[in-house]
């Protein structure tokens, strides 16, 4: 079965890409005209055709960050004229529509832009530091096989609701491309506050926002001035609030840590 | 000829797990640090197999071609996982989740590996609890539960609409912890191209990273697949961009048997497909057919006309009419080929005709429009993204995608293929979920393989290898392995051809999907086995991959992912071909009941069917593993 022509009005529009070949080459922005787009598309549908445009001539394709394209997996990464994301709210690149455009338009692409996050080639950034920050302390410390029956942990339904909105997070990074200080304060509170939140995570609760900070700091991110452009940029919407939330608890754990006496113990059991 | 040995446990089905795991062998704690093990996939069942290996002292190296393990794509599953913890009290039990799991895979799977996924299910949701996975609670502060498709009890645990990404960030938080323990060595942006076998043993893989190009060799004591399923061989799917069968097929191409590759999946309520230029389906959870009514117009003339316009007596509301008794909730596979059967007649809606209507316009009007929005208002509102249109106004156009994989590399009872040494966990593998598999059980599968199932069973294969055993990479066969992959990059980069990869992919998308998609013949299988071969070869003599190998080449990585879908696509066909008969998602037009349901041949095809690699242009050769059904008794399938 042939589908029939489209009776979408179809227009055109200018990509103005970034393109750099690698961290240590210059880069600039170069034009694309891209014509018959279809408003139905996705941003990301129209980077591949253009692509695959580009393939055709012999030339090399844009590189670009994507997997999932249904706003989960977090891979996306593009700033659309100078938003994260682009121009939607509430949403990642992969579900941007280009009927949010119109014909003519200019639409301005770059990489997320952050020191934190060193360009690998074109639109792609490494945002392995996020990886870091989550090694450093982002888990709760349980054996397989070592847990109690999952029932025998009430969690109040509030908290759990709270920690659930607080571990929607992709970890696509659009909030520290978003903030002017390059600050991953959103991300490491996100985590901070759902693991912190529940039961499970309070023997480890002082020892976790210690850590993950601590590392956040040495990956090069800046500091959080409270402008709160990550929470806007936000494909989850998730609230700055968890950052006044993990502010407490650093600033309890610091002063926990300073006075508190510390067990010579040392030595396993056995 | 491959032997194909099961490996099942004697005694009876509830004993089995528990007898096994007095019986396998037992690596000492201070052998484990004397081991290596790598894991391919970093999804749910590739991260938890990771974890809890490090955690018992095997060093573990873990691969992954996206840039962190998080993004895999488990993380987009939406429902829910299965679990038979009855906290709902409302009969359900180990045995029924296995019963349910067995008659939902149209007596297709594995009875004891059925019954030891229910078994362990239990465990599964404690651990994740306890990992501190945000479950939906109930005011009591316990865990609340929905049903699902297949199930007469509610067993499902869920956090909101995305149980994958919890879970996935579960096993991501177990996995990082043994990152930054040093008990994991984590490679991120790498794929791996080629399985290296050393006397027959699976000893190592060859990789390339995707950034630098470059490509090395890494040995083990054991290899581990969890690379996930094989759906975007039709090109179009509810799969991530990038999920690819390469790590499944090099094993196939190194001597792993792969097992009922027919079987997949076909979900019913996706959005349809707008143009030439898509890239990808949505799924529409399926719960939304509580509610919707399915319809399209009785006349051909009207299927273009604004839905509103049609006249109640012009609707043919199909699935009432063909199924009375279940009407618009008859099972996946049922609607999904009904509504084919529509389009096919030409009365398809929407722009490309490929489309029927999911209308709620009866529930609204008995609901109120707020009633359907508590119940479906973020379905409703990703539905508004993508087409710009509301479904409280006018009706859903939804039709059927792919979605999952039931086939997949061979293995017995402890999870390993045909290939010594080599495990297969996860959607990778075919042992569970036969002919079809039920909502919510791909999660309960993925984490049952990772967390409770291979770290008992490989140590039954490690103890009777000598600690420091492990060959060294500059063996003859890893040279010839890494060769393997070179030549095959170079080749890509030196065709130079005309057409993007994607342009290939596309049509072998379009080829499956006409002959080896819903519903299946024999001619057309026959047809689709000429034109695959045809079009592997216009492949390889004109794909056009610009660029060079030593640098991020996205165009270099698609184009070896096509060219082994090209040929997983032909295996399906020989496949389907061969199975004559109708189960689960493998319906062959001949074989069906009067109404339309599958009609199995368990005299013929009550086996899985293991294909094995001859070599290049040569038949695959099809062994067999008989299916015996001593605790259950095969019946039609009929949810009636």
């Amino acid at each position: 079965m042939v589908a029939e022509k489209s009776s979408k009005k179809l227009f055109n529009v200018t990509l103005r890409v970034w393109r750099q070949a690698g961290a240590q080459s210059p880069g600039k922005f170069v034009d694309y005209t891209a014509t018959d787009v279809n408003p139905d598309m996705s941003f990301l549908e129209l980077l591949d055709v253009v692509n695959d445009g580009l393939t055709r001539k012999g030339d090399e394709p844009i590189a670009f960050a994507h997997d999932c394209r249904e706003g989960i997996c977090g891979t996306c990464s593009c700033t659309i004229n100078g938003k994260p994301h682009g121009p939607g709210h509430g949403i990642a690149t992969c579900q941007l529509y280009m009927r949010t455009f119109k014909d003519g338009d200019v639409i301005i692409v770059e990489p997320f832009r952050a020191r934190a996050f060193p360009l690998v080639k074109d639109l792609v950034v490494d945002r392995s530091a996020f990886d870091k920050i989550q090694q450093a302390g982002g888990f709760i410390s349980v054996r397989t096989g070592a847990a109690p029956d999952a029932n025998s942990i009430p969690v109040p339904k509030a908290d759990a609701d709270l920690a659930m909105d607080a571990a929607t997070c992709i970890g696509c990074g659009a909030c520290v491309a978003a903030c002017k200080n390059s600050s991953a304060m959103l991300f490491v509170a996100a985590k901070v506050s759902h693991l912190g939140l529940m039961p499970q995570g309070q023997p480890e609760r002082d020892r976790r926002v210690l850590a993950m900070v601590r590392t956040m700091d040495d990956a090069g991110f800046g500091n959080c001035t409270n402008q709160y452009e990550c929470s806007a940029a936000c494909p989850k919407l998730i609230s700055h609030d968890f950052i006044a939330r993990m502010n407490r608890d650093y600033l309890a754990a610091s002063v926990k840590s300073a006075f508190q006496p510390v067990s010579l113990g040392g030595g396993g059991a056995g | 000829m491959a032997k194909l040995d099961s490996r099942i446990p004697s005694g009876p089905l509830a004993d089995k797990w528990r007898k096994h795991k007095t019986d396998i062998k037992l690596v000492n704690p201070a052998n484990k640090r004397k081991y290596e093990v790598i894991v391919v996939g970093a999804g749910l069942a590739g991260s938890s197999a990771a974890a809890t290996l490090a955690e018992l002292g095997y060093r573990v190296k873990c691969f992954v071609f996206h840039d962190s393990p998080r993004r895999a794509h488990s993380i987009a599953a939406q429902g829910g996982i299965n679990a038979a913890k009855n906290y709902q009290n409302d009969g359900d039990s180990v045995h029924r989740l296995f019963y349910d799991t067995i008659k939902g895979g149209d007596y297709r799977a594995r009875e004891a590996n059925v019954h030891r996924l229910a078994e362990v299910s239990v465990n599964i949701i404690d651990q994740c609890a306890a990992q501190g996975v945000p479950f939906a609670r109930e005011y009591g502060g316990l865990l609340a539960n929905r049903s699902f498709g297949g199930a007469q009890v509610s067993r499902t645990f869920y956090a909101r609409g995305q149980t994958g990404q919890q879970l996935l960030l579960g096993a991501y938080s177990a996995l990082s912890r043994m990152v930054g323990a040093g008990g994991v060595e984590l490679h991120t942006h790498s794929e791996m191209l080629d399985l290296v076998l050393v006397d027959g043993h699976a000893k190592g893989v060859i990789i390339r990273n995707l950034l630098t190009g470059e490509i090395t060799r890494h040995a083990a004591d054991a290899v581990i697949l969890a690379t996930g399923g094989y759906g975007n061989v039709f090109n179009l799917s509810t799969y991530a961009r990038q999920s690819n069968a390469t790590a499944s097929w090099r094993a196939y191409k190194r001597g792993a048997c792969f097992a009922n590759p027919c079987y997949t999946q076909i979900h019913p309520t996706c959005i349809p497909v707008s143009g030439d230029y898509q890239s990808k389906l949505t799924l529409m959870s399926e719960s939304l057919r509580n509610d919707g009514r399915i319809w399209v117009p009785k006349k051909k003339e009207d299927r273009l006309k604004a839905p509103g316009d049609i006249p109640e007596a012009d609707r043919d509301y199909f699935l009432e009419r063909i199924y009375p008794s279940f009407g618009n909730l008859c099972p996946r596979d049922v609607a999904s080929r009904a509504a084919k059967r529509m389009c096919d007649e030409g009365r398809g809606v929407g722009e490309s005709g490929l489309g029927v209507y999911l209308d709620f316009s009866d529930a609204i009007n008995r609901l109120g429009e707020n009633g359907v929005r508590e119940r479906y208002g973020n379905l409703f509102d990703i539905y508004h993204e993508i087409t710009a249109e509301s479904a409280y106004k006018q009706p859903m156009r939804i039709f059927p995608a792919v979605h999952y994989t039931m086939g997949g590399l061979w293995v017995d009872y402890n999870l390993m293929s045909n290939i010594p040494g080599l495990f297969v966990l996860g959607e990778a593998n075919f042992s569970d979920h036969g002919a079809n598999r039920l909502g919510a059980s791909a999660l309960m599968q993925g984490l049952a393989d990772g967390y409770f199932v291979i770290p008992y069973t490989i140590g039954d294969y490690l103890a009777g290898q000598k600690p420091g055993s492990r060959p060294k990479t500059d063996r003859a066969e890893f040279r010839q392995a890494e060769e393997n992959v070179t030549g095959m990059t170079k080749r890509l980069l030196g065709i130079k051809g005309k057409e993007p990869v994607s342009h290939f992919h596309k049509r072998l998308g379009k080829l499956m999907w006409e002959y080896c998609g819903m519903a299946r013949t024999k001619a057309g299988l026959e047809t689709a086995l000429q034109k695959i071969p045809e079009l592997r070869e216009e492949f390889w003599a004109s794909v056009n991959v610009p660029g060079s190998a030593e640098t991020l080449n996205q165009s270099l990585e698609q184009a070896a992912r096509v060219a082994d879908f090209i040929e997983l696509g032909e295996l399906m066909c020989r496949d389907a071909l061969t199975r004559e008969e109708s189960c689960g998602g493998h319906f062959r037009e001949e074989h069906q009941y009067e109404d339309g349901e599958c009609k199995r041949d368990d005299q013929n095809f009550a086996h899985a069917a293991a294909w094995e690699y001859q070599g290049e242009g040569k038949t695959p050769l099809r062994n067999v593993e008989p299916l015996n059904y001593e605790f259950t008794k095969m019946s039609v399938r009929s949810y009636k």
